[in-house]
């Protein structure tokens, strides 16, 4: 298993968003958003469609830059000229699971291994290691993505978003499109993971149930500004606010 | 990687650069032209010089830019061609006033006749000729009603039938035919007279008769040896050895030799020559073998395809992976490729000449042009369409453009690509077959030089290979899709 990155130190918020403001045109995505996520903690970000939670990520990764404000990663502004190496460090389950047609399960996995040159031994290691935790059956390995059913490719996009162990881990919409069964079951999975290798998890959704069940803290975004935030039974007690307003 | 396509390259060029003892000698691609060529390889090579046979040569603008542009020494020609093609005379030249002008103007120089005209003629079957009692032009004159079929371009030539009838006061009235056909319509009596060249073989084969042109109004065409100033004075004298040796009547038969009785060009020069006495060490005669002769044409033929392909992919991958996110300067591109696609194959190698001479080169280029259409259509295409979700994800999980580019944008690209690179590859097969014209070797020299002497058989023996080739290349590019490309990815046939 390889080392934790050594680009971020622990000491500080994995996270942290210092009156953040973003605008397309004239279209103001957020205000002033000033939040810390914890360290080890799934967060929930919660919101409807278009109200800038997948900006947020984007902001995190490096792929948006905003307008005023600052991000900061474990203490660090965000580096955009080593922009590529701080992505390595943050696992991203993306919408629709991305995962790569033309690789096998074993290659769409362990894929971040080869860009660090990890040895093909190392990466065997580490595929089967996350296949387990995720009980995928190693026959899938060796097989395409268009061959798994919807569940299994997300639980693939899950192992390879955290091939490299990243201490954060991003999660936009992971499971919009998955089966009430096939949530629960990948939902157990996600929980399995954080207790054998605990990190940050920031999961965008817009589904009330589905933070309840994973999250640990959440935020509410509505009109690009943190409506609500707090714990479980913060968000337990929103429930009937939350769900009107969907 | 590397050294495989140098020793590419030095198989290519290797035969290019020999010794200066070397004289190469040119044909143009008709019967006659390759008789008398031989005639002048072997009257060389009985000099103990070593020869370089670069026949099948496509019609006088190749062979004199060969000739002018050093890639070939010597070749024969006629005075009348010189004098009309090459130095674009109005009016008819002496010998000498052509032999003047070429060697101020090209720096090359004309033997004395080999003894014939092969001009333009009028001739009639035996029997015609004694029933009217025709024996000159001037005899037409009182046979209104005869039935006279023209080839088109004797029919329009200024120096053709116009001026004859002119001349001579004519009054029929002859139609356009076929000049493939007219021989045949003579012998079924369809028609009593038409036009050949004197030394055409058919006449002497069915015992034609030509007649005089008493006026002297046809042009002479006068078959000489065509060549460099510079070659050594031995070989000029050797040349001068033909001079008057060959009449009309001797070409016509040597002509039918080739034609009807499907004796080789060697053949046919070898036994004139040794009849002749022309020839002192009387070397043996060379019995080509066949298969030999196929597998060697082949290799030939694959060594010019798989060269033109593997520059033209070198080339046209990295222009498409630079060109595909413009759509403008991508399509600018393509529509450059496409143009080129466009000029005639024929064309296209004539136009190489005058940058890259003859042989294998101009054809290596030529087909690495007609490549670049499809493998860079292909690439751009194949680029532009992976799904942009899947770039966006590679981003985002941290691959650098390159990364991105190599193990995703690419291997998605891959299928389309490769379908281009296929394309590519067979239409390379087939048109590969006409470098022959410009002196490339491959398959095309039994293609070509089989319809120079109507001789199917011939054709099909350069045919036939290559069509398997072309079937070869489609199996061969069906494995490396097999092996590279996973199944649910593969191109659909069409």
């Amino acid at each position: 298993m390889q080392s934790t990155p050594s680009y971020f130190k622990m000491s500080s918020p994995p996270v942290q968003f210092e009156s953040v403001s973003l605008s397309f045109g004239d279209r103001q995505i957020l205000k002033e958003i000033s939040y810390a996520f914890e360290a080890d903690k799934i967060t929930a970000i919660l919101g409807k469609s278009g109200s800038g939670k997948t900006t947020l990520l984007q902001i995190i990764n490096g792929i948006i830059q905003p307008k005023s404000g600052a991000v900061k990663l474990f203490g660090h502004a965000i580096d955009f000229n080593n922009i590529q190496s701080l992505r390595l460090q943050i696992g991203y389950v993306v919408q629709q699971v991305g995962l790569f047609p033309h690789m096998t399960i074993q290659s769409n996995i362990g894929l971040l291994g080869r860009i660090i040159k990890m040895s093909k031994h190392e990466i065997v290691a580490r595929v089967k290691e996350l296949a387990e935790i995720v009980q995928l059956p190693p026959s899938c390995l060796h097989q395409f993505p268009h061959q798994l059913s919807g569940g299994e490719q997300q639980r693939v996009g899950l192992c390879r978003a955290m091939f490299l162990n990243p201490p954060l881990l991003l999660m936009d919409e992971p499971f919009a499109s998955l089966d009430y069964e096939t949530k629960k079951s990948i939902y157990q999975h996600l929980q399995s993971i954080q207790q054998h290798e605990p990190r940050t998890v920031a999961l965008v959704t817009h589904d009330w149930e589905e933070a309840l069940t994973l999250a640990d803290r959440f935020v509410w975004i509505k009109d690009g500004i943190i409506k609500e935030r707090g714990d479980k039974s913060d968000l337990e007690k929103l429930k009937s606010i939350f769900l009107a307003e969907q | 990687m590397k050294v495989f396509l140098a020793s590419f390259f030095l198989l290519l060029f290797s035969g290019s650069s020999e010794g200066q003892q070397v004289i190469r000698v040119g044909a143009k691609h008709f019967n006659e032209g390759y008789i008398l060529s031989e005639m002048i390889a072997q009257i060389l090579e009985d000099g103990g010089y070593s020869i370089e046979r670069k026949f099948n040569l496509g019609g006088t603008a190749v062979s004199f830019e060969a000739l002018r542009t050093a890639a070939i020494d010597v070749y024969p020609e006629y005075t009348g061609t010189i004098a009309a093609e090459i130095l674009k005379s109005k009016t008819t030249m002496t010998n000498q006033k052509i032999q003047q002008l070429v060697n101020k103007e090209f720096h090359l120089e004309i033997s004395k006749p080999y003894g014939f005209n092969n001009s333009y003629a009028l001739v009639l079957s035996r029997k015609s000729s004694e029933t009217f009692h025709l024996k000159a032009i001037s005899d037409l004159q009182n046979h209104r009603d005869l039935k006279i079929g023209l080839s088109y371009e004797f029919l329009e030539r200024n120096d053709g039938w116009r001026n004859l009838a002119k001349f001579y006061q004519l009054p029929q009235h002859p139609f356009a035919l076929e000049h493939g056909l007219a021989y045949k319509a003579i012998l079924e009596n369809k028609i009593e007279l038409t036009d050949a060249y004197s030394t055409d073989g058919e006449i002497s084969k069915y015992n034609f008769t030509l007649l005089m042109d008493d006026k002297n109004i046809l042009p002479t065409y006068e078959a000489v040896s065509f060549y460099s100033a510079k070659l050594p004075d031995q070989a000029k004298q050797l040349l001068h050895q033909l001079d008057n040796q060959i009449n009309e009547d001797e070409m016509q038969k040597l002509n039918a030799l080739s034609l009807f009785e499907n004796k080789g060009h060697y053949e046919i020069a070898h036994d004139f020559l040794t009849q002749k006495g022309l020839l002192k060490n009387s070397p043996q005669i060379y019995e080509a073998n066949k298969i030999s002769a196929i597998l060697s044409k082949t290799w030939e033929h694959i060594i010019l395809t798989m060269v033109a392909l593997l520059a033209s992919i070198i080339f046209a991958v990295p222009v498409g992976i630079v060109i595909y996110r413009s759509p403008r300067f991508s399509a600018a591109t393509i529509y450059a490729a496409g143009l080129l696609q466009t000029i005639p194959s024929i064309a296209l190698l004539a136009l190489m000449i005058p940058f890259a001479g003859i042989g294998k080169l101009p054809a290596v280029i030529a087909l690495f042009l007609y490549a670049l259409l499809p493998i860079l259509r292909n690439t751009v295409m194949g680029l532009s369409t992976v799904d942009p979700a899947l770039k966006k994800t590679a981003t985002a999980i941290g691959l650098n453009p390159w990364q991105k580019m190599k193990l995703v944008e690419l291997p998605l690209a891959m299928p389309m690509m490769l379908t281009g690179i296929r394309t590519a590859a067979v239409i390379n097969v087939g048109t590969a077959t006409l470098a022959a014209f410009i002196g490339a070797g491959g398959l095309g020299e039994f293609i070509v030089t089989g319809l120079a002497l109507n001789n199917t058989k011939i054709i099909l023996t350069g045919a036939i290979p290559a069509a398997l080739l072309a079937v070869v290349t489609e199996l061969i590019f069906e494995g490396i899709e097999g092996f590279t490309i996973p199944m649910h990815l593969r191109q659909k046939p069409l």
